[in-house]
């Protein structure tokens, strides 16, 4: 096992991820022998700690959504392990995993495809309730209006559906349905994403009232890094299905130590010329996860690359207190 | 042609579009939306213009009016277009067409809707360029191999066979871009040009399109959603909001000192490094329904400041500092 980046090993972590990986056998050439496989998630390991928000960064096919689903268990991991609370998720028997569900909940991206269009709020925001059978159904309204009032709606919108709603009240609606069950770890995929700023601040600041008040624990997954960077306690950069660098937020964005985070954080817009920091500019794309490159899955677009990089796949080290990169020549800019 | 072939280019400092009072309206069954509600703004040759505005502001549909791209029932209501010296509000299809692609470049946000999926890139660039220039085929192809090479396609010779499909995002967008500027426009206006794009990709993009734009001494319009990267590329910034333009003022006047609510709301909406544990200064509410606009300042219900003229709709000043703002604060 690699090293799991641990920043307080005193308590507990809420969740622990040990090599995860997620692969997708793909439909491939009846006449090859081979099968190919996405490796979507490809030995992820991390910690997060109770009332830590965790972000999680990458551009589009990183694996950074398809990690987030695979600990809510929307997606079957394919090994490894997901530790809630010191156990692992995947030895549960389906009641203790039923149970387990009401602990782990997921914002989604898109308030519009994620709330059922012919529901009513009452029904999308109680329906976990209504699966987890707790609560008589006569009562289910009445908190189901009291987590309305909590992220910000009115009691009177508990009868209307989706489509009367502005996009930030629907990931208002999104969020409350989430909080229903008072669950202690909230994975928020791309949750402000399809908002505009103005909105997208207010949703932000109810998140970390709701982190406060409810002490939830966050995984906040997102593309975009100035909105990690500012919600996030520590950040993991994904790459190809693997974390290729994780350290505390603002000891990552002013000192990242791995090529692939330095270029990505250098293209922050605005960002070259309010930070003094040179864009890096990189060449070529990503690969294709069908085909990962050996080694460093960075190497075939980095400058520091050398012949180690193709033949030894670079452990996520601790290179500095808490701060991990997977790197063979990490240091900083 | 490419970069040697300036005889296009207009000198700078001269005023290459002005848009005038412009007032462009979609009637719907329930009421007529003012999408953009007097707009007025100049745009000088070789100059870069950012427009920036959230969903509703009216930026998108002004960038269309612009083009004469406004599909019925939605027309220009008032107000005109003025390219170089010419009214172009009202022209007919055949002469808009040919201002648009040869004058106007344009390049919008999903490469694939302005790429036809069953043709190679390469012949789509060609027709383009034959669109307008009497050319043969096999120089507009050398020609199309050059802008391939000009917006940074590595191996153009390859690239210009191949569809569109079998192109990443980011290099589609960049044959897009090659043929907004393959008949060397003096105008090119780009609608979140590079929103779909991932950020790494963005950063590309953006690099070609401020390098182009000063090579080929091509005027750049910017529209966005993103104040960061209107504030990386542009020199001027104009600020809409409910089919209005609230501010207009330099780049850094905007990012660093703001001075109608609108943009002070939007810039400190930002979270930045320097905000990290602090609540972000959101703006309250939601923009109104486009049927319900207020009849003044369409900013008056979620603005921190109003007050009892905000019924009206302010006019356009311009302070000591040469920016302009539309906000009875500064009358």
């Amino acid at each position: 096992m690699l090293a799991v980046p641990m920043t307080n090993p005193g308590q507990g972590p809420l969740l622990e991820i040990q090599d995860l990986k997620t692969h997708f056998p793909m439909r491939g050439n009846p006449f090859s022998r081979t099968k190919s496989v996405v490796k979507a998630v490809d030995g992820v390991s991390f910690t997060v700690q109770p009332g830590e928000t965790l972000g999680l960064v990458g551009e589009s096919g990183c694996g950074k959504t398809t990690l987030g689903r695979s600990i809510v268990r929307l997606e079957q991991p394919t090994s490894g392990q997901v530790l809630f609370e010191g156990r692992d998720l995947r030895d549960l028997p389906p009641k203790e995993m039923k149970r387990v569900r009401r602990d782990i909940q997921m914002i989604f991206q898109d308030p519009k495809g994620s709330l059922d269009p012919r529901m009513r709020v009452s029904e999308i925001v109680g329906e976990g309730l209504a699966v987890q059978d707790t609560v008589p159904r006569n009562d289910r309204d009445e908190l189901v209006s009291e987590m309305l009032a909590v992220v910000g709606l009115r009691k009177e919108y508990l009868h209307r559906y989706p489509h009367e709603f502005s996009g930030g009240q629907r990931q208002r609606i999104g969020i409350a349905r989430a909080l229903m069950l008072h669950p202690k770890l909230v994975i928020a995929d791309e949750a402000v994403s399809a908002l505009d700023v103005s909105v997208q601040s207010q949703v932000l600041n109810l998140l970390a009232d709701l982190q406060r008040d409810f002490q939830l624990t966050y995984v906040f997954i997102a593309h975009d890094l100035s909105v990690v960077e500012y919600i996030s306690d520590r950040v993991g950069v994904m790459y190809l299905g693997k974390i290729v660098e994780i350290a505390p937020a603002g000891e990552l964005y002013a000192n990242p130590l791995m090529p692939y985070s330095q270029a990505l954080l250098s293209a922050i817009p605005g960002g070259p010329r309010t930070r003094g920091r040179q864009r890096i500019a990189l060449r070529g794309e990503v690969p294709s996860p069908l085909d990962p490159p050996s080694g460093c899955p960075f190497r075939t677009r980095c400058w520091k690359a050398q012949d180690i990089c193709s033949s030894v796949p670079p452990p996520l080290v601790e290179q500095e207190p808490g701060h991990f990169a997977a790197c063979h020549f990490a240091e900083a800019i | 042609m490419g970069t040697d072939g300036l005889a296009n280019a207009a000198p700078s400092g001269t005023t290459l579009l002005e848009v005038r009072d412009l007032h462009t309206y979609f009637p719907t069954r329930r009421g007529v939306v003012k999408a953009v509600n007097g707009v007025s703004f100049e745009v000088e040759a070789a100059s870069s213009l950012g427009i920036v505005g959230e969903s509703g502001s009216g930026k998108s549909v002004m960038s269309l009016s612009i083009m004469g791209l406004i599909e019925p029932p939605g027309y220009i209501a008032s107000g005109s277009v003025i390219f170089k010296g010419r009214d172009i509000t009202g022209l007919r299809d055949a002469e808009m067409r040919s201002i648009r692609g040869r004058e106007i470049g344009l390049v919008f946000q999903e490469p694939m809707s302005a790429l036809n999926p069953v043709y190679k890139v390469g012949d789509q660039v060609i027709e383009a360029l034959r669109a307008h220039a009497r050319i043969g085929r096999s120089e507009a192809r050398d020609r199309a191999i050059e802008l391939f090479r000009l917006v940074g396609i590595p191996a153009p010779e390859q690239r210009v066979k191949e569809y569109p499909r079998s192109l990443s995002g980011g290099m589609r967008q960049r044959v897009v871009i090659a043929m907004a500027i393959a008949n060397n426009p003096q105008l090119a206006i780009l609608d979140e040009p590079t929103t779909a794009l991932d950020v790494t990709t963005q950063a590309q993009i953006l690099d070609l399109v401020r390098d182009l734009g000063e090579r080929l001494e091509t005027a750049v319009v910017l529209i966005t959603h993103d104040i960061a990267v209107v504030s990386e590329m542009c020199s001027q910034v104009i600020v809409m909001y409910g089919g209005r333009i609230m501010e207009r003022a330099t780049s850094a006047q905007i990012v660093d000192d703001p001075k109608h609510p609108y943009t002070v709301g939007l810039i400190s909406s930002v979270p930045s490094p320097e905000l990290k544990g602090q609540r972000l200064r959101a703006i309250d509410g939601s923009v109104p329904n486009p049927l319900a606009m207020p009849s003044g300042c369409p900013f008056a219900t979620r603005c921190p400041n109003v007050m009892e003229q905000c019924a009206a709709m302010p006019p356009t000043v311009t302070l000591n500092d040469r920016r302009q703002v539309a906000c009875w604060l500064f009358q």
